[in-house]
Formats: structure tokens, C-alpha cells, sequence
């Protein structure tokens, strides 16, 4: 695009200027009018000029504008971040027109035109979203079939476990030594102990609730947050077993981890749910959400075990010769020397792992169970509540997406915190 | 002697432990399968699959055996993959470009649309495109023609087909135009290291590859006719397109939804890539002479290529193994058909689940082992 409109501009810079942002505002405004109050000022034109009027207008006054140095602080900066080029103004201008359309619509729908009021379909009447159906399913969609007068008891376990997970930081400096060993140990213990006493029940008076009426986003949160703490063990073993000189070791370690990345969750949770019942004793019997948590561990554990084997290899020689010149054997060195340096390395790379973990969640709903979008498919098809999937998916999307924003962005400052450090 | 203990025993004990589980597992199955009065074996591959399958590639009906729906499955996995790959690079490569751009407005637009669209899970984006947005699209006989020839109606994706006539000329033609391409190619690369000059391949590969094959039309008697989608009353209001080519609303949605979120994960690779080449070599190639075209293709790319390749395969690996979430919106992929529909007609839990699994297991490897090589082949060669 070697366009030169050099040549139709003035000498004066100042009439340049003038021109320049009369073209731009005309053209801004007549895209703005036309998609907020449907008013069409260059209706009149004949056929699609109309439809490329504003970028015509708003490119000439762009190129009016383009200068070297103007003094003003405002169309200095518009110019340099802007409008360098003709290709780069006719961007802008495109992306500008194209939030300025798609605006409306989407604030009339979303907002302007859309219901909540009511507790019945009948309640939605406008053209717009109905949220009704999100604020009538709100609980289902959050606990699944949890009975509602027991909801009290996934807050609460949810609220101690995640409690429990911040203790870690008050530990006093002569406790600092077990921290390891209280997340890596004894924390997820505990966490199992809270979440399958308080939210399964059936002892301390409470009432036992079966597995199927666990669901939506609560399931979500316990089944990755099991995940995690089984497949970390694991994953930890799986790396050393890949560095590990002994030939017989490294290479199971290797199937394994080649094995599990090779497949698809899919059909590992396919595989959970009708080739492992068959590999059990007969009369033995597992629960399905047990079987997918093991299922999404062992898969997710060879992920984990790659995450660690960088974290082993980002180690200098150096500290592995320094340990053994210590007298220290295999274990005394992974345990006091390696590992430590090695998994504070790794912690962006499992909080990575973690939020794919979170992202793969909602694929248990292809094995029946009731998490988030079972609910929805659930609400979808129910038949006072047809027609609303649009809402269904854009709630939990936006659910979605706030959490795996938030740890993505949690998870970068971390990278960051301990790039510095080294 | 005591060292020699301390390297067999680990290993010994990890065999047996490896060992003792597959042979608990196996004898646990053996039990099960006789209690249920089922047998191991492959022989149902060869029995009629009696199902019906609604997007074929293939001929398939219910009279073909498992193994032909296998191939016909696999088959449509290998399509949505394919088309995936396609569409998440074009797209990639856009936005990650983008996200370099001086401008203040693509730099960020892009760096939205990376952030919006990895961050929702795939499965709700597919299922948003197929339940929600695809579902929105206006009924056959309300369809306006998109680009004239083609409807996107809530029943599908309607295309004109081509037919051919003496597709085979036209296709040897075009194998022949890459074969003679290649050849220049090396021609080109040994004259430019011979003697420092540069031939013009572009332009010869281009006029190559057009001319070829109009000859083929002109010449060789090929010709390509369209078949046009045309609406056809079936009832009072049941309306459909007939002739043509019809994709599926289940492609499209996965399709999209696999391309818009693996897009997201190019980019960046795209975008590591070419800020991973230092300001320096740019500037040493302009110093030494260079035009912009020739830094950006004998400079830039080839040192960006080397960085960007491989995690993008990965990414492709990725595409191909979430493909398989086709079988939550019911297009007849791997994982549907076999997994789901044949798995339950046959009850061979076992056998169809590690076909399927080994499948994906071999695609997966087939492509690492490529990549491997690949890597080997552009490392530098350091002395």
C-alpha cells in the first residue's frame, strides 16, 4: 500500500490538523449514530458507497492528521500509537467501526432488553437475555442436586479446606522445615477427611449423600482439587524416575508418562467408566466419581511429571556433585538438596498444569456426571426452560473464564516473582 | 558387590510391582469376563457394525463390518483435525503477528482475543457454537445465499460439489508442477552456493503451479462442473437442500471451536518466536544489504521457524487429541462411533478401548517421532 496523499495536503500544517480531525470526527460519528440511535446520515449516497463512507472519511482525516511533530501532546501520541501508516490507520478505523457496531447489540441484550425479574419462563418477555432462567438455576448450576437445605455443608468444607491451605504462611520459623511436608502429606489427608465426612456424610448425625447428587461447579472444584494433590506425588516419582540411571526404571517411567500424554482424556475417562470395572475383583465396588478422580490423576500425573523433570534438569550440576561430595546417598540429596530447589522452580509450570486441569474438568460430564455443563444440558432440556442455552453458556463461560483468568494471571506474577529471584 | 545390589534390587522390585499389577488386572478380567460370558478377541472386527453413521467420507452403511466403521471414524477424526490445523494457523499466525504490531489498538484487540478464548474451557466453547450460536442461523427456506452459491442454514453448511471429469490428468499435472517445483528449488539452493546468485523460485513456483494444471482444462480434457445446492419442498413447512455438498452442523461448530481456542496457543507460540530473534540480526542483515523481503525470508523466518515449530506441533498434537470431544455434540468421530456406539453393541469394553486409545497413541507418536527428526535436522550446527 505505497499510497502517497502527500500531495492533497496543505502546506499549512495547522489547516492540515483542522481538516484532518473534521473528517475523522464526521466519519466516527456517523458510524456511532448509525449503530446507537439508527440514524443514518450518508444514507443518501447511493448504494454500498454508504457502507464505506466512514472508512473513506475516517481514512483521509487520518492521513490529514499524520505528521511528524505537531506540539500537541494528544495527536502526537494518536499518530505514534495509532496511525504510522496508511495500513495502520485503515486498521484502526476497522477495529474502532467494528467495537462502535457490535456495542449495542450485545449491551441490548445482555442488559437493556434482557429479564431477571420472575421465577417462571413467563417472566422473560423482552428480546433480549434471560437471566430468570440463571437466577432460577443458580443453585443447581453451583451444587448440582445437592439437596438445598444441605448446602451449608459443601460451603463450610470448601471455606476449612481452603482455610487449611493458607496455614502454610503462619507457619513460625522453626516449623518452616515441615512445610513440605505438611502440603505434600498431611494437607491433602486432612482435605480428603473434610470433604468426604462433611459433604458425603452419614456419620456425626450428618445425612449421607450419594456421589450422583454431587454436581455442578462445587464438583468441579473437588474433582480438580483432588486431582491435583494425588497427581503431584505421583508426578514428582515419575520425574525422578525418568532422570533415574537405572535402565529398568526410566524406561517404565517413560511409557508410562509417553503413554498417558499420548491419549486423549476422553478416553481415559471412556476407559474409567467401562474398562476398569472390569479390571477390579469381582463384588468390588467403586464409586464413578472415584473412578475419574483416579482416572484424571494418573493422566494428569505423567503432565506433572514433565512439568518437575524441567525443574530437575533447570539444576546446575553443580548441586548434584556438591550433595554427593557430602557423603549423601540417592534419597538424603533428592530430599534435602534437589528437590527443594527443583519444585520451587517448577511452580508456575504446575499452576500451568492446574488450570488445564481446571479447563478439562467440564469433559466428566461425558461419563455422566453432573458437573457444570451436565447441569446445563440438564436445565437445557428441561421442559419448562427451553430455549435458554445461549444464557446457560454465556453464565458459565463467564464463570469460567474469571477463574481461569484470575489463576492464569496468578500464575504469570509467580513466573515473574521467581525469574528475579534466581 | 554391594553396589551391584543397590542397582539391580530398585529395579527389581519396580518389574515385579509392574508385573503384579498388570497381573492382577489381567486375572481379574479373565474372572469377569467369564462370570459375564464374554470372550477376548478381535474376531467381531469382521461382523456387520448394523449402525448408522450421519457424515461419512466414505461409503459406509449398516451392512459394513466394525473394522470399516473404524476406518470411516478415524477417517472423519483425521478431517476435523485436519481442517483445525488449517484454520488455527491461518488464524495463529494472524494474531500473533498481531500482537507485535506498533499499533496501540491490534496490539491489544489481539491480546483480548488470546485471553478471551483460552481461557474458557473447550468443551463449553463447542458446546456454545453447537447448542447456542449454530442453532440461531435461520431455517433452509429462510437461508440468504452467502457469497451467491452457498447457504449456512441450521441444518448445515450447504456448498456447491464439484464434478469432475478426468480428475486424474488434472491431479498427475498438479503432482507434477510440485515435483518440478522442488527440483528447482534444489537447482536454486546449489546456484546460490555455487556462484551467489538468486533465481527467482517464487515467481516460478507460482507460474508453475497455475499453468500446469490449466493446461490440464485446456489440453488434457478435463472438465469441472458445479452442482448447486437448490431447496426442495419436502412438506407443507419441511423444507431441505438437495445436491451439493452439506457440512454438518456438529463439523462446523467443532471445527470452529477447535480452531478459535488452538489459535490462541499459535499465537503465542508465534509471537515467542519472533521475539525470540534478536534486534541484532535484523539490523546486521539491512547493514550487509539486504531488502526487507529478502531479512524477513532468509533471516528472520529461518530463525524464527526453528523456534516457533515445535511447540506448535505440539499444539497440532493438542487439536488431534481434543478432536475427540466430538463425541459430547454427537459428530460421529473415534471416539463416537467406536468408543461409544460399537463399544456398546458388542460389549468389548476392553478390546474397543485400547484400540481407540492406541490409535490416538500411535498419531501421537508418529507425530513426536517426526518432530524429533525435524528438530535434528534445522538444529544448529554448532562446531
Amino acid at each position: 500500500m505505497n499510497l502517497s496523499l502527500n500531495r492533497i495536503k496543505s502546506q499549512n500544517q495547522m489547516t492540515n490538523i483542522y481538516i484532518g480531525s473534521a473528517l475523522l470526527i464526521l466519519s466516527i460519528l456517523d458510524v456511532f449514530l448509525n449503530s446507537f440511535f439508527r440514524i443514518n446520515i450518508s444514507g443518501s449516497l447511493p448504494g454500498n458507497l454508504s457502507i464505506f463512507f466512514p472508512l473513506i472519511l475516517g481514512f483521509l482525516g487520518l492521513s490529514y492528521l499524520r505528521t511528524e511533530y505537531s506540539g500537541y501532546k494528544f495527536l502526537d501520541s494518536l499518530n505514534k500509537n495509532i496511525n504510522t501508516t496508511n495500513f495502520n490507520a485503515f486498521l484502526t478505523l476497522f477495529i474502532t467501526f467494528a467495537i462502535l457496531k457490535a456495542f449495542p447489540p450485545a449491551l441490548s441484550w445482555m442488559v437493556l432488553d434482557a429479564n431477571i425479574s420472575g421465577d417462571t419462563k413467563d417472566a422473560c418477555t423482552g428480546t433480549g437475555a434471560c437471566w430468570t432462567y440463571i437466577k432460577v438455576w443458580f443453585k443447581r448450576f453451583m451444587y448440582g442436586m445437592y439437596p438445598n437445605e444441605l448446602h451449608w455443608r459443601i460451603n463450610s468444607a470448601f471455606l476449612l479446606v481452603i482455610g487449611l491451605g493458607f496455614v502454610g504462611y503462619f507457619f513460625k520459623e522453626n516449623l518452616k522445615k515441615y512445610l513440605a511436608l505438611y502440603y505434600v502429606v498431611i494437607y491433602p489427608i486432612i482435605a480428603f477427611l473434610i470433604i468426604y465426612y462433611l459433604i458425603s456424610g452419614g456419620s456425626f448425625g450428618l445425612v449421607w449423600v450419594e456421589t450422583g447428587a454431587w454436581g455442578g461447579l462445587s464438583l468441579t472444584f473437588i474433582v480438580s482439587f483432588f486431582c491435583l494433590i494425588f497427581c503431584f506425588p505421583l508426578g514428582m516419582i515419575l520425574a525422578l524416575g525418568r532422570r533415574s540411571n537405572l535402565p529398568a526404571i526410566r524406561y517404565i517411567s517413560v511409557g508410562y508418562i509417553e503413554f498417558w500424554r499420548g491419549v486423549p482424556l476422553i478416553t481415559v475417562l471412556f476407559m474409567s467408566s467401562v474398562m476398569f470395572p472390569m479390571f477390579l475383583p469381582q463384588d468390588f465396588f467403586m464409586d464413578k466419581l472415584v473412578r475419574v478422580i483416579i482416572a484424571i490423576t494418573l493422566f494428569e500425573a505423567a503432565y506433572c511429571a514433565e512439568v518437575i523433570r524441567g525443574g530437575l534438569q533447570a539444576l546446575p550440576r553443580g548441586q548434584y556433585d556438591a550433595a554427593k561430595s557430602l557423603g549423601m546417598g540417592y534419597w538424603k540429596m533428592h530430599i534435602f538438596v534437589i528437590l527443594p530447589q527443583a519444585l520451587k522452580l517448577v511452580i508456575p509450570g504446575i499452576a500451568n498444569t492446574f488450570l488445564a486441569l481446571v479447563k478439562d474438568t467440564p469433559l466428566i460430564f461425558v461419563v455422566g456426571l453432573a458437573e457444570i455443563a451436565g447441569m446445563l444440558a440438564l436445565a437445557k432440556t428441561n421442559p419448562k426452560w427451553l430455549g435458554f442455552a445461549m444464557e446457560g453458556y454465556i453464565f458459565a463461560a463467564i464463570i469460567f473464564w474469571i477463574i481461569c483468568y484470575a489463576m492464569s494471571k496468578y500464575s504469570y506474577n509467580l513466573e515473574e516473582k521467581y525469574k528475579t529471584e534466581r | 558387590m554391594n553396589n551391584k545390589i543397590k542397582r539391580i534390587l530398585p529395579q527389581l522390585l519396580t518389574i515385579l510391582f509392574v508385573v503384579f499389577v498388570f497381573g492382577f488386572f489381567t486375572i481379574n478380567a479373565q474372572v469377569n469376563m467369564d462370570n459375564r460370558g464374554i470372550d477376548f478377541g478381535f474376531g467381531f472386527l469382521s461382523q456387520e457394525a448394523s449402525f448408522d453413521m450421519q457424515f461419512t467420507l466414505l461409503d459406509y452403511d449398516g451392512q459394513d463390518s466394525y473394522l470399516w466403521a473404524y476406518v470411516v471414524a478415524l477417517l472423519n477424526t483425521l478431517l476435523v483435525s485436519f481442517l483445525g490445523i488449517i484454520f488455527c494457523t491461518i488464524l495463529g499466525v494472524v494474531i500473533g503477528v498481531a500482537r507485535l504490531s506498533q499499533n496501540f489498538l491490534i496490539k491489544n484487540s489481539a491480546a483480548w482475543y488470546v485471553e478471551f478464548f483460552r481461557n474458557i474451557p473447550l468443551l463449553l466453547q463447542i458446546f456454545f457454537w453447537y447448542y447456542a450460536a449454530l442453532r440461531a442461523l435461520p431455517l433452509p427456506e429462510n437461508a440468504q445465499p452467502w457469497f451467491g452459491v452457498t447457504y449456512m442454514t441450521i441444518k448445515g453448511y450447504y456448498i456447491p460439489s464439484m464434478i469432475w471429469e478426468n480428475l486424474n490428468v488434472f491431479l498427475s499435472c498438479l503432482i507434477a508442477a510440485i515435483v518440478a517445483i522442488i527440483f528447482i528449488r534444489v537447482y536454486a539452493k546449489k546456484i546460490q552456493e555455487r556462484e551467489g546468485k538468486q533465481l527467482p523460485v517464487l515467481y516460478i513456483s507460482l507460474a508453475l503451479i497455475t499453468i500446469l494444471p490449466l493446461l490440464s482444462f485446456l489440453i488434457g480434457g478435463v472438465t469441472l462442473d458445479f452442482e448447486m445446492p437448490v431447496l426442495k419442498q419436502l412438506a407443507q413447512t419441511s423444507f431441505i437442500f438437495e445436491g451439493g455438498v452439506a457440512l454438518p452442523p456438529e463439523l462446523i461448530a467443532l471445527v470452529l471451536a477447535l480452531s478459535l481456542y488452538t489459535s490462541t496457543f499459535v499465537a503465542e507460540c508465534v509471537r515467542a518466536g519472533i521475539q525470540g530473534i534478536s534486534k541484532g540480526q535484523k539490523e546486521a542483515a539491512a547493514s550487509v544489504g539486504l531488502t526487507p523481503n529478502q531479512i524477513l525470508k532468509l533471516v528472520i523466518m529461518p530463525q524464527a521457524l526453528r523456534i516457533i515449530i515445535p511447540p506448535t506441533t505440539n499444539q497440532y498434537l493438542n487439536l488431534t487429541k481434543n478432536s475427540s470431544l466430538a463425541a459430547a455434540i454427537a459428530y460421529p468421530d473415534l471416539v463416537l462411533v467406536f468408543a461409544g456406539t460399537a463399544l456398546m453393541q458388542t460389549g468389548k469394553a476392553i478390546e474397543i478401548v485400547g484400540i481407540t486409545m492406541l490409535t490416538y497413541l500411535s498419531i501421537s507418536l508418529a507425530i513426536a517421532a517426526l518432530m524429533n527428526w525435524y528438530n535434528k535436522r534445522i538444529e544448529i550446527k554448532e562446531k
